[in-house]
């Protein structure tokens, strides 16, 4: 059953036309808008989560769903087709269950507010905005267990409720909820911040109406749509062939021991439209690394894609979206079947980034970027202060921005939209631990004629005993490099115990226990490299080897020889260049490191742990 | 006689004004910048507006100036090689910096990373650390420092910056660290986090503490230079300089803190507009100060300009008090295109500058421009007597058929447009600063001024709602009115990170009078008595757990008396409910205090015009039309100069000056006040 709207009001909205410039107007008013949504979810959210590192994402959709400014939607048409039940003004709607809205959110944490906005008694636009809590209960802090068979050990889930019903807030619900969750007051918070954010928008867009008319409004949101359907159309017939490409890429482990999985997709076109399939990608896993994926949200993900990669001037927005067919097998590892473990998927999430990298460059070279959308790697860290409160801390991590046509990839950065990382001494100013080292790892990044950027090293060392989980990947597979460049490093966790025993710890991983004085590596990624590293200026190698970012053995990755004052040696640098040319034969358009065979092979020596085994389903 | 001088160096023309501190007479000049040394200009221009009007060097008592020597140091990328020395294990805070990619999802694939601000192979780490409560973790080895700091020797460093991690609590390594860079490095000035701005979070206070070394060299230059020009001249009053926050600051001041002149020349316009509104009998103004490639807009609240904790020039945010002003790239100069695959109508940010400048102005210009749509629909007149050059309206029109063309409309369509498209961008700008802060704009009054402010304000007002627009007598030296009438200020803060429960308001006020005498202690060192300060306070407060506070204005004597916390917890959540729509049940906390010490406003007064019978047809030039709500409607062309006080226009009309045009809208009366300022209303 379809979500029933009440409108008091049953006129239709009359189609009016919108002159250039009235729509302009309206278009900079909703990019205002979201802007302003933003900023007041971080003014007011608590976790450091979403109020320092921004994983949150607030969307405007036009009376039919569809997003018009936003950029992680559209998820709002799951929800309607799902939502079984009245929809009234004054209804504000909450939930947080992949399976109740098709994978409009993925994951239980990630808590999303839905609000009809209603003028004169007609739906006239949708806000909406989820944000990741620090916790929602269930068997490990931070509400993300690796070992999880069933979601219904991730904590609570919430079915789409009403959270305010004709107006009224429902407290007794979101008392319930918060009961179970170990972080009230912070999830209290930023739930308050997610639903003010929502409030902006619809006042905004009370304002949009009143200056310019409902009729206006409605046909300026229409237009803005088919824009983009005008611009991408011919995007997409100038970019995508008929014949038929594919590309695959990995994640590395379920946490369980198995792996890698394989994330398969192809791409072609039919006519005006584009196919996406992602048949061949491996069936769904036993634990919780499953990506409930929403078709419109991948379509948004390759339009963003494809506008970025070719031509950055487009507005974006659902407009498109039929352009765009998306074909995902049922029970696979990106539409898994309830009730299948879905906590962590930020690693399929993370890797299908690299896979639409791969396929959309793949024909035009001279527009592929490298690898390293490996994921957003997590640390928890928990536990009872000394006087007996308890602390809980979730934090993203960040790893190399893979090389670009357009420059070196950036160091430590992030790839997702808005994140920050959280300062330093905030966290040791709030949490029982000291920070020792928090610098980018020389020679991470792969060589190329653009650098990719080197991941990070951040060192923890804990005072007081805890429980930490990690949420990583890339350990396994390497984030490949392209037209000569080189892959990036992988990553790695090392605790250093305070009686000096060291210990490699896996990349997903709950329940370490900690004490004291323990030291915690948590060594991330670098991204790929971009071209051939043998044309990059030497002078810049060598420029980089005295800012510590390239060490002198690792500019002979670059070809580049330096003296021991760190100048280069022209003459020893031409010989290796023209060394190494001869031997690495022709350039390939990817280079991903050795195959997965051999990697298995390698993987107790290189790593420090045993090799994942080869997943087999009945 | 006791004069003041007020001298603003904008990018093309700096402006001086003259005032006579008891009658608030004034004189006025303008003379071309002089950009590779601006002090030229601004002793040129001196001399000749003091001779002009017999007057001598040593008659001037103050001399109050705005420079943009600091921003355009950034802007340039003319900063000097700054060495920088943090703590082991940090040192890429600048190269990791916070992390941030701009841009949205995939964002990262164009984004172009700028370079750090003080290089990673002039950084260097000490090997020390402070714990996060204030105590030693590892004492700093100094021996093992001195040698780390021989790599700067061959790194040709100009200025040097200590910032260590947690020296927001306990500075003692930071203060060692320096003493060593002042031993090795004797020649170099070396600013100290701590000092600069001592509160939580390493990048933050870094880069601002960077920033503030990056300029230091070439604002010392300057200001040395100046202040012996001046000397020479014969000049025996007092240098100050504006800040970015509005206040004054000595020359000594600026040469150890130049981080706080970024915003230096902007704000001018906003102190400026404080004294005309203050005349003018208006306390809640929205200031639209427009120029040839960007405009800034501010909220001036009962007489208070919005003060916000950062200063942003271009790509660079540091956290130094500053007016809340926003720029939009949009400015007379503002190009209009149409993207071939949206075709949208866009306005800047690209802009044809000073050169080539609008096509208008025949000086090369082929790309249609906001002045050139403002001359086809005939809000500029060609031929009047106060612009210098002649407009060539015809090529503003066929530069303007370009996008008609595009767009499949009328000419005079498309010119309407693009002024419509740039007056929102200045609509959302002005949004910012009222709306997202919780204020309504039909509270506020509206001042437009700069070259192009008096040609936008009244269509501005209409989208604002805010009344009436004030468009003042000059208003292309209205920074330099604000340089001349602003007072003397310094700052100081401090972190206090406690919640309420873990503190008293003796303990507060214990605090706040200990920064207040500090305070008072430093200003009079500037030259201002303590029976002439005024000394005030501001608590940032939030919701445990919150990132942002809310910074709140604090009275001591409530402290002292024992009600300071709790009326400070009243203001918060009144603040809070405002700004965000709710309150929570969480427990408040501390995050810094500050203490500020205000020298005398200056006690100029603004002289009355003479006033007139109320029938403006004395200072009518000519007829004229104007396009305006989609017809060619018939307009009167004005001469300022003759218009007296009491006069009334009917829009639409033309209202021109040397150096500024004012557009009175249909529907719309100007009425000037006593003081010569343009009031226009909606007609009723």
């Amino acid at each position: 059953m379809p979500a029933r709207i009440i409108e008091k009001n049953t006129k239709k909205f009359t189609p009016v036309k919108v002159d250039p410039v009235t729509l302009d107007i309206i278009e900079n008013a909703l990019r205002n808008a979201r802007v302003e949504m933003d900023a007041t979810l971080f003014r007011t959210a608590m976790s450091p989560g979403i109020r320092e590192q921004g994983d949150a994402f607030p969307l405007i959709a036009d009376h039919k769903g569809r997003m018009v400014v936003g950029q992680f939607g559209s998820f709002i048409d799951g929800f309607l087709k799902a939502y079984d039940g009245d929809l009234e003004e004054g209804d504000v709607i909450w939930l947080a269950d992949p399976y109740t809205c098709e994978g409009a959110v993925s994951h239980a944490n990630d808590w999303l507010i839905l609000m009809p906005v209603f003028i004169s008694g007609r739906l006239i636009s949708w806000a909406a905005m989820f944000g990741h809590m620090t916790d929602i209960g269930g068997k490990v802090p931070g509400s993300l267990p690796t070992d999880a068979v069933s979601i219904f050990e991730e904590g609570i889930r919430i079915p789409p409720v009403k959270i305010y019903k004709k107006g009224e807030y429902q407290k007794d619900l979101v008392d319930l909820v918060m009961h179970q969750v170990r972080m009230p007051e912070w999830c209290r918070s930023d739930l308050n911040a997610i639903i003010a954010s929502c409030r902006m928008a619809e006042r905004r867009v009370h304002e949009m109406c009143e200056r310019f008319g409902e009729d206006v409004y409605v046909s300026a949101t229409e237009e803005l749509l088919e824009r983009n359907y005008r611009a991408m159309k011919q995007l997409i017939h100038t970019t995508v062939a008929e014949e038929k490409i594919s590309f695959t890429d990995y994640v590395c482990d379920d946490g369980m021991g198995f792996g890698p999985y394989k994330i398969h997709c192809s791409m072609w076109r039919e006519g005006d439209k584009v196919i996406l399939d992602f048949e061949g990608t491996d069936p769904q896993s036993a634990s919780s690394i499953n990506f409930y994926l929403n078709e419109n949200m991948f379509k948004m993900f390759f339009g963003i894609y494809m506008i970025m990669v070719f031509d950055p001037q487009i507005l974006f927005n659902d407009g498109f979206y039929p352009l765009v067919d998306v074909r995902i097998p049922e029970g696979s590892l990106l539409k898994p079947k309830f009730p299948a473990a879905l906590s962590c998927r930020t690693h399929a999430l993370g890797r299908i980034f690299d896979v639409l990298g791969g396929l959309l460059g793949q024909r035009q070279p001279e527009f592929l970027n490298a690898a390293g959308f490996s994921s957003s790697p997590h640390l928890m860290f928990s536990g009872f202060h000394k006087n007996g409160e308890w602390f809980q801390l979730f934090q993203i991590g960040f790893g190399g921005i893979p090389g670009r046509p357009f420059g070196d990839g950036p160091d430590g950065h992030s790839l997702w939209p808005g994140f920050t990382n959280i300062p330093n001494e905030f966290l040791e100013r709030y949490f029982p631990l000291r920070i020792e080292r928090y610098e980018s790892t020389p020679d991470s990044g792969g060589a190329g004629f653009f650098r990719g950027g080197n991941g990070i090293t951040m060192c923890y060392r804990f005072l007081e005993a805890g429980t930490i989980s990690i949420h990583d990947d890339r350990w396994f597979t390497y984030p490949w490099g392209v037209n000569g460049g080189t892959p990036g490093a992988r990553s790695q966790k090392i605790l250093e115990r305070a009686d000096g025993t060291r210990e490699v710890l896996p990349s997903k991983c709950d329940r370490i226990q900690v004490k004291e004085g323990d030291l915690l590596h948590y060594i991330t990624w670098g991204g790929g490299g971009w071209g051939d590293p043998l044309e990059r200026d030497a002078n810049l190698v060598a420029l980089e080897v005295r800012r510590g970012l390239v060490s002198f053995e690792g500019a002979k990755r670059y070809g580049v020889v330096l003296t021991q004052t760190g100048e280069v040696d022209k003459k020893a640098t031409k010989d290796m260049r023209k060394d190494m040319a001869a031997k690495r034969g022709k350039i390939k358009v990817f280079d991903f490191g050795p195959s997965i065979e051999e990697l298995r092979k390698t993987c107790e020596e290189d790593t420090g742990l045993p090799a994942p085994v080869a997943p087999v389903w009945s | 006689m006791s004069y003041r001088l007020g001298v603003d160096v904008g990018g093309t023309f700096t402006d001086l004004l003259i005032i006579h501190d008891e009658t608030g007479e004034t004189y006025q000049a303008k003379v071309p910048t002089t950009p590779h040394d601006p002090a030229i200009a601004v002793i040129e221009g001196a001399k000749k507006l003091c001779t002009a009007h017999g007057l001598k060097a040593t008659d001037i008592d103050l001399f109050l100036h705005g420079t943009t020597i600091a921003t355009n140091t950034i802007l340039e990328g003319k900063g000097c090689r700054v060495g920088l020395i943090v703590t082991e294990g940090f040192r890429q805070v600048l190269q990791v910096a916070r992390a941030f990619v701009p841009g949205g999802l995939a964002g990262w694939i164009i984004w172009p990373k700028p370079e750090p601000l003080a290089p990673l192979e002039c950084t260097v780490e000490a090997p020390e650390r402070m714990g996060a409560d204030g105590k030693v973790v590892r004492p700093l080895d100094e021996e093992a420092l001195r040698k780390n700091l021989q790599a700067l020797k061959n790194e040709g460093v100009e200025a040097l910056t200590v910032c260590l991690m947690n020296s927001y609590i306990n500075p003692a390594h930071e203060k060692q660290v320096a003493k060593i860079c002042a031993e090795e490095f004797p020649d170099l000035p070396v600013s100290i986090s701590f000092e600069i701005l001592p509160e939580m979070q390493e990048y933050e206070r870094t880069l601002t503490t960077v920033a503030n070394s990056a300029v230091r060299p070439r604002v010392s230059s300057y200001v040395r230079n100046l202040s012996k020009e001046l000397k020479d001249w014969g000049m025996r009053g007092k240098l100050n300089l504006l800040r970015s926050d509005g206040g004054l600051m000595s020359t000594e001041k600026a040469e150890q803190a130049p981080v706080n002149l970024l915003m230096s020349g902007p704000a001018g316009g906003v102190a400026g507009a404080v004294w005309v509104a203050k005349h003018a009998g208006f306390n809640n103004i929205l200031t639209l100060d427009m120029g040839g490639t960007s405009t800034d807009v501010a909220l001036i609240e009962n007489g208070q300009p919005r003060l916000k904790r950062e200063t942003t020039v271009s790509d660079l945010t540091v956290r130094v008090s500053s007016l809340d002003i926003r720029t939009v790239g949009a400015g007379g100069g503002s190009i209009a295109h149409v993207p071939e695959l949206t075709k949208a109508l866009r306005v800047g940010p690209e802009s044809a500058g000073a050169d080539p400048g609008p096509v208008a102005y025949k000086q090369g210009g082929t790309s249609p421009t906001v002045t050139d749509a403002n001359v086809v629909l005939g809000n500029l007149p060609e031929g009047l007597l106060g612009g210098k050059m002649k407009l060539d309206r015809t090529g503003a029109q066929k530069a303007v058929q370009t996008i008609a063309d595009a767009l499949g409309i009328e000419v005079m369509e498309a010119a309407a447009g693009i002024i419509d498209i740039v007056n929102e961008n200045m609509f959302g700008a002005l949004r910012l600063v009222s709306i997202q802060q919780g204020y309504d704009p039909r509270d506020f009054a509206l001042m437009g001024f700069g070259g192009a402010g008096p040609l936008h304000a009244n269509a501005i007002g209409r989208l604002m709602q805010s009344w009436p627009v004030i468009i003042p007598p000059s208003p292309g030296v209205l920074c330099a009115y604000g340089d001349a009438t602003t007072r003397m200020r310094v700052e100081t803060a401090r972190s206090f990170n406690k919640q309420f429960k873990d503190t008293s308001d003796a303990e507060l006020a214990d605090i706040m009078d200990k920064m207040g005498k500090e305070v008072a202690t430093e200003l009079a060192g500037e030259g201002v008595p303590k029976s002439d300060q005024e000394i005030t306070f501001e608590l940032d407060i939030r919701y445990q757990g919150q990132a942002f506070e809310v910074p709140l204005a604090a009275d001591l004597s409530l402290f002292k008396a024992g009600k300071g916390i709790k009326e400070i917890a009243r203001a918060f959540n009144a603040e809070h409910k405002r700004l965000f729509t709710f309150n929570l049940d969480t427990s408040l906390e501390f995050v810094n205090l500050r203490a500020v010490a205000l020298g005398k406003p200056a006690n100029v007064s603004s002289p009355e015009i003479k006033k007139g019978d109320g029938n403006a047809a004395r200072a009518k030039i000519r007829d004229h039309l104007v396009y305006m709500d989609g017809q060619e409607r018939e307009a009167v062309i004005y001469d300022r100069r003759n218009l007296l006080a009491g006069d009334t226009i009917k829009g639409p009309a033309i209202i021109t000056e040397m150096d500024s045009t004012t557009l009175v809208l249909l529907g719309h009366v100007a009425k000037i006040d006593s003081f010569g300022n343009i009031l226009i209303t909606p007609e009723e």
